[in-house]
């Protein structure tokens, strides 16, 4: 089943300015990431998906709902996370994710029960039954992802979650989402800006810019052909580039690197015979996954 | 080997196949909600201080009248007269909970939370104001059950005095209700308009308060029909007006109806059913506008 799907996908506003220009993506159920820098219309297109802005032209499904003429439907089964503080400060946060349980639909008690599951899944546990106002902002975080998981969705959309957060926290959140899209079985749509970030949790990448699709893959296929292997020897670097460069491999250097592309096992015969050969000092030798940004840089060619 | 006891197992993730309320239910969730935030109540104590304040300073005085009518047998005041002397404290309730009911929410950003779930716009805003209008028909009503089962309790007439009194306090009890919708409807508008609860607050004083002095320059212009309509300037006077048409001297004693406000009743009537209606409607067009951005 198609997760999420746009077709000719159009929003302006004001007849002048546009968000969104004829975008027609499809993506699979999973965690994908939609990257582009600010303003490229990434919260434009949750916005539509939510059903809460109308698109000026073309058409969108999610979940196989119209969020424009069903908007309801959609949202009973998405979570939102928003991008700018949402949490009113006086309240606990189990209060205001019961709540918003409610009004997604929960009974009474399933709200409750929920909420304080849902606390204890992106690690809240006693804090919860203090004031939000006095939380810190990888707090504040966990309980805006909280409510977003409360009513049991199918679709995740989260709008910059790593927004404001210290190295530790962002790697917290981003494996918390890697879990919630893996373990839990709810596809996740993350949005954000930097794309090194999510391109480790995401097995879909969508890249937008000025509104337009720039590229729509999974990450799997934008990176087989492209891993390399990284050697590091203690000395005689030159040495070594040159006598791989003499078995006809593609060597290149990265200060004090070199990198060759993996074509098979072999690869790997060699340039352990090489450095065996040449008695060097072998530091490390390990495959490296190709940075997803190095294909969408345009400007830069890769270096490899 | 037998598990010890008092382990708690980490049975993951579980998925949700039990019943999704519908709409009714979902309203009916944020409108108590509303109604126990107007009061203060599962909020801190800070936030219970003013709510509670002003129902006890309104029973009290509904105490006060009923003891007074039962020793002396004299009515001091009747239940409509009661719902006008306590519409300066009807302000300040509107003045700080309307705020507190939709400034907050606009002010903390949470207003994308609720419109990302299956909750029309509209119907954020009418639960609301369902929500103040109750509330503050519980405020301007309750004195009144008060005031009524204290005259019926010591009613020296039996039965018939009870049906009397019965008679005095269903309509008065309709007349708070039409305070209740006047006064949240206007003051629901003007506090959603802005996200500082003391602009809001400060925005409702001015539109209730303000006002009066507009209805005395009207009232002492030299034309009677002017003077008859002058207290459509504000809306605690109009709700006046109607009272007077309803209620006649028994909403103001002595004073003739018909001096004040002529033959014009019905347009009183028509213009609090007109201000009601028009502020609900730019309420509901205010809440299509914030749940888009």
């Amino acid at each position: 089943m198609t997760l999420i799907a746009t077709e000719s996908l159009t929003k302006t506003y004001g007849g002048r300015v546009s968000a969104l220009a004829d975008l027609t993506v499809a993506v699979e159920p999973g965690i994908i990431g939609l990257v582009g820098a600010n303003g490229a219309g990434k919260s434009t297109l949750i916005k539509i998906l939510l059903g809460l802005l109308a698109p000026t032209s073309g058409r969108v499904s999610v979940l196989g709902l119209d969020p424009t003429t069903d908007p309801a439907a959609v949202r009973a089964r998405v979570g939102y996370m928003p991008e700018h503080d949402a949490l009113p400060p006086d309240l606990s946060a189990a209060e205001l994710v019961t709540h918003l349980g409610r009004i997604s639909g929960l009974p009474r008690t399933v709200a409750r029960e929920r909420a304080s599951e849902a606390l204890r899944h992106v690690g809240l546990h006693e804090e919860r039954h203090r004031a939000v106002g006095g939380y810190s902002t990888g707090m504040k975080q966990r309980v805006k992802l909280a409510q977003a998981l409360v009513h049991d969705p199918d679709l995740l959309l989260l709008d910059e979650p790593t927004n404001g957060l210290d190295p530790a926290g962002r790697d917290a959140m981003l494996a918390l989402i890697h879990r919630i899209g893996t373990e839990f079985g709810i596809s996740v749509l993350v949005c954000s800006h930097l794309l090194g970030e999510v391109e480790r949790i995401c097995d879909t990448l969508v890249a937008i810019d000025g509104g337009r699709l720039l590229r729509a893959d999974r990450v799997a296929a934008m990176t087989t052909a492209t891993d390399v292997l990284a050697v590091e020897v203690s000395e005689g670097t030159d040495d070594l580039a040159a006598r791989l460069a003499a078995l006809d491999l593609p060597v290149s250097r990265d200060g004090r690197l070199l990198l060759v592309p993996l074509a098979d096992d072999a690869t790997y015969d060699l340039i352990l015979g090489a450095v065996a050969e040449l008695d060097l000092p072998l530091h490390r030798l390990d495959q490296r996954r190709h940075r997803v940004a190095e294909l969408f840089a345009t400007r830069e060619p890769s270096h490899a | 080997m037998p598990e010890p006891t008092g382990v708690i197992h980490d049975i993951g993730y579980q998925r949700y196949t039990g019943p999704r309320l519908g709409r009714r239910h979902v309203f009916g969730a944020l409108y108590v909600h509303g109604l126990r935030t107007a009061f203060g109540l599962g909020r801190s104590a800070k936030a219970k201080i003013f709510p509670w304040l002003v129902v006890g300073i309104v029973l009290v005085v509904a105490a006060g009248v009923t003891a007074v009518r039962s020793q002396t047998g004299q009515a001091v005041m009747t239940y409509a007269r009661f719902v006008d002397t306590m519409s300066w404290l009807v302000i300040f309730f509107v003045a700080v909970v309307a705020p507190e009911l939709v400034s907050r929410d606009l002010r903390s950003g949470v207003l994308p939370l609720y419109f990302s779930r299956p909750l029309p716009r509209g119907d954020y805003a009418l639960a609301k104001l369902g929500a103040l209008v109750t509330a503050l028909w519980l405020l301007l009503g309750a004195p009144q059950l008060v005031m009524f089962l204290g005259a019926a309790f010591t009613t020296k007439d039996g039965l018939h005095g009870v049906w009397t009194e019965l008679g005095d306090v269903l309509p008065s009890l309709l007349y708070a209700a039409l305070w209740a919708l006047v006064f949240a409807s206007v003051g629901l508008l003007i506090a959603s308009l802005t996200s500082k609860r003391a602009f809001a607050a400060g925005g409702i004083v001015a539109a209730f308060l303000m006002t009066a002095p507009i209805v005395g320059v009207l009232s002492i212009m030299p034309s009677r029909t002017v003077n008859e309509l002058a207290m459509l300037a504000s809306p605690s006077f109009l709700l006046h007006a109607v009272g007077l048409w309803a209620f006649g001297d028994k909403l103001e004693p002595g004073a003739a109806a018909d001096q004040m406000i002529g033959d014009f009743g019905p347009v009183y009537v028509g213009a609090a059913v007109l201000l009601v209606a028009g502020c609900v409607a730019l309420l509901l067009l205010r809440y299509r506008k914030v749940a888009a951005r």
